[in-house]
């Protein structure tokens, strides 16, 4: 068996719908914040993947962005989660329902 | 099967199974602990797709950097399992729509398989620290600069929001 481009993209998109499935599930901020991290880091491994088979280094660069923007978002995330642990008291997703019609 | 394709199952067996903990574990800590698996087996992929310089850079952010920050704020704020009152309704429906995406994905990658590119032969030095330095500061180098200042607002950002309110013993009173 060969390793071909599809088999990383496939893994890749198996990593996504996991990530996706923590997002949607899950009611404990703290661990939505790391599906989402999950879901990015499948997205990177695409552009990889496809970076190798295209020979182009460009897809490796963009990969470089988009870890800024993680870890970026992971510090804001946190910071956002922190002022809800203090105003609330608790991680779950149902403390933060005020937009709730 | 050659070495490539032994190590290729090997490291997305175990990206799989520690990405399915990280969702399902109970506790925060084990989460992130998952986490950590899951990054290095991703950066030992990037390895086998010629990308040394972004598996080294993986491990370093995310295992060394993201995943700390997240076990400080988990210990700081003490955090224990809560419990995920979650209606069955919802879960079902949370698990249709990844699931739906997941077979878009699927079909998507199958039916459009047959165009995708082979193995072609890398250039020297592809995925190294040099050639990609040399793309970041020509071609991108606005958006690299872009990047200083989304992580300074970042940075900014995260200070602004959890700083003390005032009347909390802080002397900045606004």
């Amino acid at each position: 068996m060969q390793i071909e481009l599809a088999h990383y993209l496939l893994l890749a998109a198996v990593l996504f719908g996991i990530g996706a499935m923590g997002v949607l599930t899950r009611k404990n901020l703290i661990i939505v914040l790391m599906s989402v991290e999950l879901m990015l880091n499948s997205v990177n491994l695409s552009f990889i993947a496809l970076a190798r088979h295209a020979a182009d280094q460009e897809a490796q660069v963009i990969v470089f962005f988009v870890l800024c923007v993680a870890a970026a978002e992971v510090a804001v995330g946190l910071a956002i989660l922190i002022s809800v642990w203090r105003k609330r008291g608790t991680m779950n997703i149902d403390a933060l329902s005020a937009l709730k019609g | 099967m050659g070495l490539e394709t032994i190590l290729f199952l090997i490291l997305a067996i175990g990206a799989v199974l520690t990405a399915l903990l990280v969702v399902t574990s109970p506790s925060p800590i084990g989460s992130a602990l998952y986490l950590v698996g899951t990054m290095f087996c991703l950066a030992g992929l990037y390895v086998l797709l010629s990308a040394p310089f972004l598996a080294a850079i993986q491990v370093i952010v995310y295992a060394g950097a993201i995943i700390v920050l997240l076990l400080f704020v988990i210990m700081l704020l003490n955090l224990r399992r809560i419990e995920e009152t979650i209606s069955k309704g919802w879960r079902i429906a949370g698990l249709v729509v990844a699931g739906l995406t997941l077979f878009a994905l699927f079909m998507a990658i199958v039916r459009g398989s047959s165009v995708l590119p082979g193995m072609p032969s890398l250039p020297e030095g592809f995925g190294k620290v040099a050639e990609l330095g040399k793309i970041l500061f020509t071609k991108y180098l606005y958006a690299f600069e872009a990047t200083s200042v989304l992580l300074l607002a970042a940075m900014i950002g995260a200070v602004a929001l959890v700083r003390k309110e005032s009347g909390e013993g802080g002397k900045d009173a606004n």
